[in-house]
């Protein structure tokens, strides 16, 4: 089967400012149709931007992205990005950010009625019943998480590019938000695909994990998660295996640590 | 779930009124200044008002500077005399098709500048230029051009209005979030979709500060050019009264110029209040 997202070669230097960074360097990889796959690197190791070439929004250097085996050459609205900012838009209330995917493209097409279901459907799902009617700005930092979630799902995109969405949310937020993401993406055959500094979060949650090094980024290991489904975020660090996956993926994420605060 | 995600949320309807609500020291502090405060301010207009009224003709010849009591009889006399209505009626027209202009030209162009830099790179010295000619200096022009009625007063409002408007539109577009806009080009937005519901809802807030702004802009451009060429409107009165020596009549022009100002920059604020209601909740 051909994986649904693959990268060959990889390299990418893009400016920030006036500064050139050299963001990766001749990666290689494959992502297979429905897996969860966490990428997980120091700070700025280009984890964001292999995320950003896989949404089409950037232009590889050199190498090729491919997306169902086509080299992706405009933006691709197959996938649906998530960000560790909510970027919801702060004039419209819950129910109308929900709404924001369906006024758009292909999904314009919808019917009103099976729009209407579906954004219920899916505020349900996160949780949100009852505050449809909220503002943004009236909500908690994980309700508007969860009012991103359901804005990324309604549109139900292939891929779910997840780029440190938990990232600023305090640690017991963040297991609950987890746990609420496995339950939601587990049995659904969507690929994901999870970028995260937390290497407990990408063992808890992934089918496989990439390590990356501090820029420019490389893989450095890649490790396959054969922990039993479905997972219990909160007590599946003391699970026998748990420890041993952390060892080893923290062993080949170590020789980086200290460059990558630097940077 | 329902449960956690309400008491997540801290948006539960208002606490009932708590004693501590009555007898805190410092609500009544905060109450006690609030009092202070608008007893002093009417206050300080009484004792101004009451010191104008003695100093003049006793200090002062009334020529000079009138009294709160002759410029409220010229109020009365203006409206008694139909002058007054009309007067407003011509100034307020203008005002406000002078603001609607130059309001529009300044949303366009600002927002044109936000979403094309290059349209903005291109253009950038000639608006400096323009911003820096003198607008006064326009008036001649525009009454070759337009004459002396309606349109010359409209357009030098406008020229004014444009500004501010242009500059704080273009502010908000270039401070649009561009992952906001990566985020919904990938569920499939076009061009036309980024800017209708991205750029346009994100830059109004700079927008209405540009209109809040330019209101008072508006209304001093159309009495300038009422003043330089106008047998009608406010700049008209408060000119025509100036050159009779009728100093409560000019005080009493400008007083109702002032109180149509106050009563416009209200207008745009809740027209403001209105269209930002998302914003009031984290004000």
């Amino acid at each position: 089967m051909t994986p649904i997202l693959e990268f060959r070669d990889l390299s990418k230097v893009f400016f920030k400012g006036e500064q050139r960074v050299h963001a990766l360097a001749h990666v290689t990889a494959e992502v297979e149709e429905g897996e969860l796959l966490a990428i997980v690197g120091p700070s700025g190791c280009g984890k964001s931007t292999l995320l950003n070439l896989s949404a089409g929004l950037m232009e590889p250097g050199t190498g090729e992205v491919l997306y169902r085996g086509q080299p992706l050459t405009r933006v691709n609205t197959q996938v649906s990005y998530v960000t560790q900012k909510d970027n919801l838009l702060p004039w419209r209330i819950v129910e109308d950010n929900v709404a924001l995917p369906l006024e758009l493209g292909a999904h314009a097409k919808l019917s009103k009625d099976d729009r209407r279901e579906r954004i219920a459907r899916y505020i349900e799902l996160v949780g949100l019943t009852g505050f449809e009617k909220h503002y943004p700005s009236e909500l908690s930092g994980g309700m508007r998480k969860r009012a991103q979630l359901a804005r990324s799902l309604v549109y139900e995109p292939d891929v779910l590019l997840m780029d440190e969405p938990f990232g600023a949310l305090d640690a017991q937020l963040k297991l609950v938000l987890q746990a609420e993401l496995l339950r939601m993406w587990e049995g659904t055959g969507k690929t994901l695909v999870f970028v995260t500094h937390d290497l407990a979060e990408a063992i808890t949650i992934a089918d496989r994990v990439i390590v990356m090094s501090s820029r420019p980024g490389r893989i450095r290991a890649i490790e396959h998660i054969d922990l039993p489904r479905p997972r219990d975020v909160f007590g599946i660090r003391f699970v026998p295996g748990f420890g041993d996956y952390f060892e080893r993926l923290w062993s080949a994420l170590r020789e980086d640590i200290h460059q990558g605060q630097e940077v | 779930m329902a449960e956690t995600v309400a008491s997540q949320a801290g948006v539960e309807s208002r606490p009932p009124i708590d004693e501590v609500f009555l007898v805190d020291p410092s609500v009544r502090a905060r109450r006690r200044q609030t009092v202070i405060v608008a007893v002093a301010r009417i206050a300080l207009a009484v004792a101004g008002l009451l010191a104008w009224e003695l100093a003049s003709d006793r200090l002062i010849s009334s020529f000079w500077i009138s009294s709160p009591s002759a410029i409220w009889s010229a109020l009365l006399r203006f409206t008694a005399d139909g002058q007054l209505v009309p007067a407003v009626w011509v100034t307020l027209l203008e005002t406000a098709a002078g603001f609607a202009a130059g309001g529009a030209a300044g949303i366009l162009v600002g927002l044109a500048f936000g979403i094309s830099p290059i349209i903005a790179r291109i253009l950038d010295p000639y608006l400096v230029a323009l911003n820096s000619i003198p607008r006064v200096a326009l008036i001649p022009l525009f009454i070759l051009w337009f004459g002396i009625g309606f349109e010359t007063k409209v357009l030098f409002a406008a020229t004014l209005v444009f500004f501010p408007v242009f500059l704080n539109t273009f502010a908000g577009a270039r401070d649009v979030d561009r992952d906001l806009i990566d985020v919904i080009r990938v569920m499939g937005a076009s061009r036309l979709d980024v800017i209708r519901r991205v750029f346009v809802p994100s830059a109004l807030v700079w927008v209405f500060a540009g209109l809040r702004m330019s209101i008072p802009f508006a209304l001093i451009g159309a009495v300038i050019a009422e003043m330089f060429t106008s047998n009608e409107g406010l700049g008209y009165l408060i000119a025509v009264t100036a050159n009779q020596y009728d100093t409560a009549g000019s005080f009493a022009s400008l007083l109702v110029t002032t109180v149509l100002g106050l009563v416009l920059t209200w207008g745009v604020s809740q027209a403001e209040r209105r269209t930002l209601r998302w914003r009031s909740n984290n004000a």
